[in-house]
């Protein structure tokens, strides 16, 4: 990849992108690696933790809840935020977004300078704004000071995980692009070597550069807060030390009240790297008022971006996608991410939740490609902390495609089409989550085939998975999952239940 | 260049499309309390351990984040700091206002406790570590929680030195997530970080590597 952002709008298909990629041999080790990795880690921490099911409906109810009173709680937020000597400001896109934190950022020095670096914490959102390379333009540079982002800035790439951005490259790698972004003569290889060039490189940055960049992972409505979790301090660092804080946040961001937290910082941690509970959690409300040693940054700005939210929030069936609390845990679980990595996906947002998430910013206008790349195995779902039905919102979406492209040629869409209609019975009809599974098998009659053994085999996806299918052929879906065969005997043995 | 005449309009803007888009009329401040009130918490709220269990819990989960635990009883907190900064070798060191009256023993005579009046960052930068004390401590997540409190004070002295050594009264720890949220909600204004285990980061292969950009060392002081 190269350096220029990843953009939907000029992305390839993401199956021209993926045939190109699983031909990575390296990347997809790596990612393997990564996603096995963090999978392991976050299976044990969950199961550790008895009330998770619990946990899980608790968090889908707040976000539900949040999102049908969206405006409500957005309106508290900058009430309470602005009482507490913040400042809100709102943007209806991208580009309003980009405009106001160059001007924040300009307006932000001591006696009338115009800063020329900024330092920022790792942030999903100002990724989907490419705000580094609008700051580069208007003359500001902006040092990510996140380990994982630091190494795609100075290595010129693109991330590829929304937690672990640089989960695509190894060790050796990461140390060649430091030594030579960092000019170091001589480093070691260990990781531990690695963070500390890391450590050395930053420190200077951070008890230099004055005015910080940051998203934000939650805004608490009842108290005007805002939340960010991090690892490895590097966030404390740009919300803390400097003079003037800048916080961009999708309007999706808020929660009602604080005790909410209790619940989304048990499912964020576990599910995002397996941890019960991350490093470092920050929470703070506006500026502290004493003059001349006050805690934490004398400005705070925090941006509120729509860009195109408020569309999603109008389609009933997608309106879940805006639930999401970007843990990444469906990345990790995703059997097409797993092989072609983030990049293919062509946006910042990858893997399932990328898949539903960037063709609704787009507003369905690019990345069409994306609501295919999944073999809508549920894995997803599975693992969501805030229950997306990640298969149910693809399969909608990919409806949408279909009825926008139905002239042209899309002639085997059509039996697609036919397929989808199945499936939107069997979604009304059986309450069970793991129906997505069953959905898959539905949506995959029209395309399977059945070789000398009377195995069905699926050689061609509806056009977009096709990068990934042309490297491998696809098993289609058992008739019955593991899962389902192993409950089945289960209810037979004891006439119990034990779905989730 | 004037801020607010970017996107002028935006905020009604914003509102009204979000508005539109959920359809139904707005309900008003006590039908959404109402309806906050009635969304599921059947997870658990409060602990099931006894006492000596959480304390248990907190001590292996802080040592499984590369913490580590001393615990003592109440009365020797100067000893055993004075014995934990020797051992450590730290010998000048950052404290907020109000340590001794939060620890309720004096500090311990031989270091160099210099009290943050709003030390600047380079000044807090030259110190070997930092002693506070904590409000809040979960056990079930190995997380100690401080807030700008007397005897906590600004997040910035216990993130710039590379040493933090942190006292924990027995009586602040509670089992889990929620129970120290329901402690927290009086002072939920108040700047505060949650910290589990020394600073760390698992960018690289996901191998967990201790110390980035935090202190990379914490030792935390459990007085029953
Ligand atoms: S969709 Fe669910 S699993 Fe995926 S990132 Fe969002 S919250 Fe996590």
């Amino acid at each position: 990849m190269s350096g220029a952002g990843l953009d939907p709008r000029t992305a390839p298909k993401f199956q021209v992108a993926a045939r190109v990629l699983v031909g990575d041999s390296q990347m997809r080790k790596n990612v393997r690696h990564a996603t096995k990795v963090i999978q392991t880690k976050r299976a044990k921490v969950v199961a550790e933790m008895p009330d998770w099911q619990k946990l899980r409906e608790a968090g889908q109810a707040i976000r539900q809840h949040t999102l049908r009173h969206l405006d409500f709680y957005l309106e508290q937020f900058e009430r309470n935020c602005t009482a507490a000597g913040g400042v809100v400001h709102w943007a209806r896109n991208a580009e309003e977004a980009r405009q106001i934190v160059i001007g924040l950022v300009k307006s932000s020095g001591a006696m009338g300078e115009s800063p020329t670096e900024v330092i920022k914490i790792k942030s999903m959102t100002t990724e989907e704004i490419q705000l580094n390379k609008a700051l580069e333009e208007a003359g500001v540079h902006a040092y990510e000071t996140d380990l994982a982002e630091l190494i795609i800035q100075l290595g010129h790439d693109q991330p590829s995980h929304i937690v672990v951005p640089a989960l695509h490259k190894n060790r050796a790698q990461i140390r060649e692009i430091f030594m030579r972004e960092m000019n170091l003569p001589d480093l070691g290889g260990t990781p531990q070597d690695l963070a500390d060039a890391a450590r050395r490189f930053l420190r200077e940055k951070f008890l230099r550069v004055k005015t910080a960049v940051s998203g934000a992972n939650f805004l608490v409505a009842e108290t005007g807060g805002v939340c960010i979790v991090e690892s490895e301090g590097n966030g404390r660092m740009c919300l803390t030390l400097p003079e003037t804080l800048i916080s961009v946040a999708g309007i999706d961001k808020v929660v009602p009240r604080y005790q909410d937290l209790e619940v989304l910082l048990q499912l964020l941690p576990r599910s995002a790297t397996g941890e019960r509970m991350n490093p470092y959690n920050s929470l703070w409300t506006g500026v502290d008022p004493t003059q001349k040693g006050g805690d934490g940054p004398r400005t705070f700005h925090v941006v509120l971006m729509d860009n195109a939210r408020s569309e999603i929030l109008a389609d009933k069936e997608a309106r879940q996608t805006l639930q999401c609390i970007r843990c990444g845990a469906c990345q990790n679980a995703c059997p097409v991410y797993q092989q072609t990595g983030g990049h293919a996906y062509g946006s910042v947002y990858a893997g399932p939740i990328g898949a539903i998430l960037t063709p609704q910013l787009m507003q369905m206008h690019h990345a069409q490609s994306l609501p295919y790349a999944s073999s809508l195995c549920g894995a997803c779902y599975e693992v969501c902390p805030v229950k997306i039905n990640i298969p149910e919102v693809l399969i909608h979406l990919r409806n949408k495609v279909v009825k926008q492209q139905s002239s042209g040629f899309h002639i085997l869409a059509n039996p697609e089409v036919m397929a989808l209609k199945a499936v939107a019975q069997v979604f009304r009809s059986d309450k069970v989550f793991r129906v997505s599974q069953k959905l898959g098998r539905l949506a995959e009659l029209p395309l399977s085939h059945k070789d000398g053994q009377g195995v069905g085999w699926i050689d061609w996806l509806p056009g977009m998975l096709g990068g990934w299918t042309q490297v491998r052929d696809l098993r289609v879906m058992p008739k019955q999952t593991f899962r389902e065969w192993f409950e089945e005997r289960e209810k037979n043995k004891q006439g119990a239940n034990n779905g989730r | 260049m004037d801020v607010e005449l970017i996107a002028v309009g935006a905020r009604e803007d914003v509102l009204r499309r979000i508005r539109t888009s959920i359809g139904t009329p707005a309900a008003n401040a006590p039908a959404i309390e109402a309806e906050w009130n009635t969304l599921p918490r059947e997870y658990n709220r409060v602990g099931s351990l006894d006492r000596e269990a959480v304390l248990e819990m907190l001590d292996e989960r802080l040592r499984d984040y590369d913490a580590s635990v001393i615990r003592i009883q109440s009365g020797a907190v100067a000893e055993t700091i004075a014995k934990q900064l020797t051992e450590r070798g730290k010998h000048r060191l950052v404290i907020p206002k109000g340590l001794a009256e939060a620890l309720g023993e004096a500090l311990p005579a031989g270091f160099e406790f210099v009290v943050d009046e709003g030390l600047s960052t380079t000044e807090l930068d030259s110190f070997e570590g930092v002693v506070t004390a904590s409000t809040v401590a979960i056990a079930e997540t190995g997380t100690i929680v401080l807030q700008n409190v007397a005897g906590e004070g600004r997040r910035a002295p216990t993130l710039v030195p590379d040493y933090h050594l942190c006292i924990v009264r027995a009586g602040d720890v509670v089992e889990n997530v929620p129970e120290a949220m329901t402690r927290l909600a009086a002072t939920a204004s108040l700047a505060t970080t949650f910290v589990s285990g020394p600073s760390a980061t698992a960018d690289i292969e996901m191998t967990r590597i201790k110390g980035v950009h935090g202190p990379r060392f914490l030792d935390v002081i459990l007085v029953t």
